[in-house]
């Protein structure tokens, strides 16, 4: 979805969501190439696709809104990125520093008692992640949620699992 | 060379500060009047509009600001201008602000706003207005830089009374009603996030030719919004082509003549047999600007089940909302109903259902049983709309007086009925009489309202008699909470929880108080003796009417139930006993 970057732009819509008793699984706001313009990706969990049709015209009436995409079911390019705080001591250091390579993670932070994951994919891959991490014990996680794109071809378009993205 | 010509006028033009902009606006848009209360933070508007030649109307309280402009613009068509200050001055306009939200009226509403370099800061009668109006407005801003205000103004009028009509807030900090900038209000308003489809799709509009000359049983439910869109003369050439019959949505009561064999009357928890039996059993149902609001509808799942449905809505977001719509049609219903017309489709056969709807319009009138010794809230409503030859303009509260008056006051007129529908606003329909006698200066103005929402915003008198406006303020007075005692009455075993207030003022004496004439009557004989002689004044008049305090507004659709599970149809019928 792209809207105008205007004061209150985002209370206006997080404000609709709430009117409307949709939950929001996850924002992500940032420019665009364009300035004055910035793009939201949500992703919300909804129960049938006349909810999803509905949001999206609630959404598209606001004035601030100049475009909004439900791209649910288009082939696309879906990012998130996760930092793990997980508790470490001298014997664990190498094991987590092995298995964190396929998932193709970096440590960005290491003291005496932990070590800082910072990971980026689909939320799959840093689901899968972090449940590989806790028998270590995680002590933090913050995850900045989904932003995506439409990937330039369409061809092979299937449903992507995550309910509804716009 | 044009553009150096622009560029150069754009240097003379002499700068002005953001107040003034503001009259240089409301001049330039051609508002008429404006409705406000005056305080802290507008001091400088106010101080521009004092030798402005603009006409403000000072209301008692901005709660009777804001429905005064809500009734101004039903009647004239144009947005209603309010001006109210930061703070409590902007809080007591929120209730406006959603009932118009929620009714599809076209407001412009200024509030004034601590200065800029204390927002946030818990300023002397600071509140965070946009924060709290932004789900109850069609858009709002707030102005940060001087130079922006002609265009926030420009885009406010054109944002509220293009697509789905709506209220427009501009909340201004002090400081920008002092500062100073270029004027210019001659730029086009560009709004890419804003761009309202206004004519219908063909194909669209082909797939409902089609279905209606296959129907057996349509029916059309018509809303407000072919009052928004002028369309009444539309509607009615549409349904006698096509030899369709109509219903209307409380608001939309005047869209079509009531008068009209068409017409089977209002839908809904308190519609007419007629009209709900028509949704129930319709195979085609043609909505038009109406929004399947739930008192419409009844449960969803009996709503027009047997029906396709096609709805003809300028808000998108309107269609396949609370019903699966087979057709929608986006597009402002003027121009669906023109392209329908034109279209000129095979007009279906419908004898045998419109034998049926003449069965249940005979057998299943509106009905009550007159009382003579008493004043009978139907009776009143019929008189006042004998005496009227229908032609006044009607607003009303909510409740049980709203409901008599949209079944007994027969609109053959469009734009002569002011009600708050979506938000049931007690309090609304005084204010909103002042606004609509303004608007149309020569119509007999009558504002039916109950004593309870009366007393909601009765300060307005004063506005009443300070402008001597020919206002009747017919007051349906049962010395309780009507509606809330009715449900009360069938739904919690008659325990009249705080909705009976017989301890009120005498409302001849508190009229009179404000110079007002006025009258009370309790029976029938002395009701129409006190109306005779307030529609002969052409003074504001108020009148007391004490009408029979148990009576019930019937027919009914009690919640959860389907439109066909009516109760009460017959004055006689056993359920009500």
């Amino acid at each position: 979805m792209t809207v105008n970057n205007r004061p209150g732009v985002l209370n206006r819509i997080t404000g609709l969501f709430t009117k409307r008793h949709y939950n929001i699984e996850s924002i992500t706001v940032g420019h665009t190439e364009i300035e004055g313009i910035s793009r939201m990706t949500f992703v919300v969990n909804v129960e049938d696709e006349r909810t999803a049709e509905q949001i999206t015209k609630q959404l598209n009436k606001q004035i601030d809104v100049l475009k909004v995409n439900d791209i649910t079911d288009q082939a696309i390019v879906a990012r998130e990125l996760a930092l793990i705080k997980v508790a470490v001591n001298s014997t664990v250091r190498q094991e987590i520093y092995t298995l964190i390579e396929p998932f193709r993670a970096s440590v960005v932070d290491v003291s005496r008692d932990s070590l800082v994951v910072q990971v980026t994919g689909e939320p799959e891959k840093i689901e899968a992640l972090i449940d590989l991490l806790k028998p270590y014990g995680i002590k933090e996680v913050a995850r900045t949620g989904t932003t995506a794109f439409t990937r330039g071809a369409q061809k092979n378009a299937v449903s992507y699992k995550t309910p509804f993205i716009i | 060379m044009a553009k150096m010509k622009v560029e150069e006028q754009r240097k003379q033009r002499t700068k002005m500060s953001g107040a003034l902009m503001l009259i240089e606006a409301l001049k330039a848009e051609k508002v008429e009047v404006i409705f406000g209360y005056p305080g802290g933070a507008v001091l400088p508007i106010y101080d521009k509009l004092y030798d402005s030649g603009l006409f403000h109307v000072l209301t008692r309280h901005e709660q009777g600001a804001i429905h005064a402009a809500e009734g101004y613009a039903r009647i004239s068509g144009k947005p209603g201008v309010v001006i109210a200050t930061s703070g409590p001055g902007a809080t007591n306009i929120v209730t406006g602000l959603t009932d118009a939200m929620m009714d599809s009226i076209p407001l412009v509403v200024f509030t004034g706003q601590v200065a800029s370099n204390v927002i946030g800061s818990d300023a002397f009668q600071e509140a965070d207005v946009l924060g709290i109006t932004m789900p109850i407005t069609k858009h709002s801003y707030q102005v940060r830089d001087i130079q922006e205000l002609p265009k926030i103004i420009k885009e406010a009028f054109h944002i509220a009374t293009t697509g789905r009509p709506g209220p427009v807030l501009i909340d201004i900090p002090k400081d920008m009603t002092t500062a100073e900038g270029e004027f210019d209000y001659e730029q086009d308003v560009h709004l890419p996030g804003y761009q309202p489809t206004v004519h219908p799709n063909h194909l669209q509009i082909r797939k409902l030719v089609e279905a209606v000359s296959q129907a057996k049983k349509p029916v059309i439910l018509a809303g407000a919004g072919v009052l928004h869109a002028n369309a009444s003369h539309e509607l009615r050439q549409y349904a006698e082509q096509q030899n369709i019959p109509v219903i209307h949505t409380l608001l939309g009561l005047g869209g079509f003549p009531a008068n009209h064999p068409l017409f089977l009357g209002m839908a809904g928890m308190h519609g007419t047999y007629t009209a709900n039996m028509a949704l129930y059993e319709c195979d085609l149902l043609i909505n038009i600007g109406a929004r399947f609001d739930d008192r419409v509808t009844g449960n969803l799942k009996y709503f027009a089940p047997n029906a396709t449905v096609a709805h003809i809505d300028i808000d998108p977001a309107e269609i396949g909302k609370n019903v699966p719509t087979k057709i929608p049609i986006v597009s402002d219903a003027k121009e669906a109903l023109k392209e329908l017309i034109h279209q000129d489709g095979k007009r279906p056969d419908i004898t045998a259902w419109l034998a049926q709807l003449a069965e249940w319009k005979t057998n299943y009138p509106l009905a009550y049983q007159n009382d003579a010794q008493t004043v009978k809230p139907q009776k009143l409503i019929e008189m006042i709309y004998e005496l009227t030859n229908g032609e006044a303009v009607v607003t009303t509260d909510v409740g049980q007086h709203q409901m008599w008056t949209a079944q007994y006051y027969k609109f053959n007129r469009p734009h002569r009925w002011v009600t708050s529908g979506g938000l049931g606003t007690m309090g609304f329909g005084l204010p909103a009489a002042i606004g609509a006698q303004l608007a149309d200066k020569h119509a007999t103005v009558v504002s039916i309202v109950g004593d309870a929402g009366f007393q909601m915003t009765l300060q307005e008198l004063s506005v009443i008699q300070e402008l001597n406006l020919p206002i009747k303020v017919v007051i349906v007075n049962n010395q309780s909470l009507g509606m809330v005692r009715q449900w009360q009455e069938i739904f919690y075993d008659k325990r009249y929880s705080h909705s009976l207030v017989p301890n009120q003022p005498d409302f001849v004496k508190l009229a009179e108080a404000y110079n007002i004439k006025a009258f009370r009557a309790k029976t029938e004989e002395e009701a129409k003796e006190v109306l005779k002689q307030a529609f002969s004044l052409s003074e504001p008049v108020l009148l007391d009417f004490h009408v029979k305090a148990d009576e019930n507004v019937y027919p009914m659709v009690a919640p959860g139930k389907g439109l066909h599970e009516m109760v009460g149809v017959k004055p006689c019928d056993e359920s009500l006993q």
